[in-house]
């Protein structure tokens, strides 16, 4: 048992300290490969010794220093290995590349010098905290988005090539290839290791909060994939949505992020049922869903919404908090929702916003209303091969009991469909108004 | 670290631009060139005669072979060029965002390769 509950506390560790010392890490040995390597021999080691020997005393500190003194022996042996070919060809090597490895070294040495007084201070601030820096240099504009988030969930998130390859139905080869080449690219055009300025904060900070928000929804949506590989993204997505919230103590932006994120996810043991079906908002067990990611939603969309911050994940978010605090669907709040959703599509406004007011409508001041925004939205043909479309169509034309149209509408969905939980749900509504219809 | 800042635009629509116009971007490009002569930022540039110039040469298997082109059939072409020093690539694309074509036209950022 003790070695089970210790092994689980290696675990833990990996997770929770992973990012913060590869970012240190990366800090004082200026390469993303070099660091990662020696950060995941220092866990290696940590997993030999410390059932052993027992927990250090400061589990990180002694992370970054072994992740340290590995960095060391890599660059000593590059270095011993440097010498003896030129040893081999006459010393004709380039003294310059020599003088290189020599620096890194003597930097790193001195660095190891002062590593005492360093690790005090970095244990106690979070103004330290370098997967800031990190976070940032990952989501840079100039990375393509899938490597941003491939790298992300790499070094802040400790997940392994691997499991990124998985959660996103890559193949395994294709995903490192995007992660040595992303890595690659950092430092070829030399992408800076640091928090923006405060001018390029806002913009960059958004392009974080996307990066967030993709590996949430991903996990979130059922569209495809491993399951389980998916609740952890979406346990990954809050991970970082609350280092950010961490990071950055006075931003109320991340802090919006992370309430529509809790706020979804509080309702993940309800939306699928025994068979892995789709189950809707309205037909969900509410006695399931996560009342403490509820109450810490809630107070976050609240602190949010006073220091009068309303960006697209702030609505959002409110949304979805009020969708939670009804305890059954009649009591939904639907002509707030809906009034939520008119103000959306005016900071957000994106074809899918408009089909989500439109629902939100017929919810809210009756189907015909709803149906009359989804035929202006088809009219415009932006949403013409998304299945939600037809399925919003159908759900409102069966509650305003139209059943046959209904029936037609659930039909065109089913056409465009991928994922099999949705499929399940389309086909079962389709046969209610197939034989109470006819 | 040295950068290499590839201006492309689109050469049709700069043959549309009257006189004044031109004048007034010529005259913006040597603002800054001027700028960043003093400054040491760029450590040259020159603007390109256009597309209908250039010529390809390629050896394969001994054999030279010179073509006319390329063809101005992509939306933009190469204009012309600055090479500037900059601590890294969020200086190099600041500077990039200064030039003038980049308000219709898109410059292409590459760091050069230092050996």
């Amino acid at each position: 048992m003790a070695t089970v509950a210790r092994t689980m506390n290696i675990d833990q560790i990996y997770r929770e300290e992973w990012g913060r010392v590869l970012a240190t890490v990366i800090r004082m040995v200026g390469s993303f490969d070099l660091a990662e390597e020696a950060v995941q021999e220092a866990f290696t080691v940590a997993v030999e010794k410390w059932p052993a020997e027992g927990l250090p005393q400061n589990p990180r500190a002694w992370l970054v220093s072994t992740a340290r003194h590995k960095a060391i022996d890599h660059l000593r042996r590059a270095r011993r290995m440097e010498l003896q070919e030129d040893d081999d060809l006459a010393r004709t090597a380039d003294s310059r590349s020599s003088l290189q490895k020599h620096s890194d070294e003597s930097f790193l040495e001195e660095s190891m010098r002062d590593q005492s007084g360093h690790h005090a201070s970095m244990n106690h601030s979070s103004g330290n905290d370098e997967r800031l820096s990190l976070i940032f240099t990952c989501c840079h504009p100039a990375l393509a988005q899938e490597s941003q988030v491939a790298l992300t969930l790499r070094t802040l998130c400790g997940l392994t090539t691997e499991e990124i390859a998985r959660a996103f139905l890559v193949p395994l080869p294709t995903m490192a290839q995007r992660l040595v080449r992303t890595k690659q690219k950092i430092r070829a055009a030399e992408i800076p290791y640091r928090v923006p300025d405060k001018r390029d904060l806002p913009d960059r900070l958004e392009a974080v909060m996307l990066v967030i928000y993709l590996v949430f929804n991903e996990g979130y949506a059922a569209s495809s994939g491993d399951n389980l590989v998916r609740r952890e993204l979406c346990q990954e997505a809050i991970r970082l949505g609350r280092i950010l919230c961490e990071l950055l103590p006075d931003d109320p932006a991340p802090r919006a992020l992370l309430a529509l994120m809790l706020l979804h996810d509080s309702r993940r043991s309800a939306r699928t049922g025994p068979n892995n079906e789709l189950v809707t908002l309205e037909e969900q067990n509410r006695t399931l869903w996560d009342r403490d990611e509820i109450h810490e939603g809630q107070a976050l969309v609240e602190a949010v919404l006073r220091a009068g911050h309303r960006d697209e994940y702030a609505i959002q978010a409110a949304i979805a908090l009020l969708h939670a605090q009804a305890e059954t669907p009649a009591e939904t709040d639907w002509p707030q929702i809906a009034g939520l959703y008119d103000l959306l599509c005016h900071v957000h406004p994106t074809p899918v916003v408009e089909l989500n007011r439109a629902a939100a409508v017929g919810m809210a001041r009756g189907p015909e209303k709803g149906l009359q925004l989804l035929d202006e939205l088809a009219a415009r043909g932006e949403l013409e091969d998304y299945y939600l479309l037809p399925a919003a169509r159908a759900d409102l034309l069966r509650r305003a009991g139209r059943k046959s149209e209904a029936a037609a509408a659930y039909r065109s969905a089913l056409v465009q469909v991928k994922s099999s939980p949705e499929k399940q749900y389309l086909e079962r509504r389709l046969r209610e108004m197939e034989t109470e219809g006819s | 670290m040295k950068y290499l800042l590839l201006i492309y635009g689109n050469e049709a629509h700069w043959d549309t631009l009257k006189e004044p116009e031109r004048m007034s971007i010529y005259k913006e490009y040597m603002d800054l060139s001027a700028e960043w002569g003093k400054s040491g930022k760029s450590l040259g540039g020159n603007e390109l005669k256009p597309i209908a110039t250039a010529s390809t040469v390629r050896v394969r298997n001994g054999k030279r072979s010179v073509t006319d082109g390329p063809f101005a059939e992509t939306k933009e072409q190469l204009g012309g060029y600055y090479l500037v020093e900059a601590k890294d690539l969020d200086e190099a694309l600041e500077l990039a965002a200064k030039i003038p074509s980049v308000r219709w036209g898109s410059i292409e950022v590459r760091p050069i390769n230092p050996h």
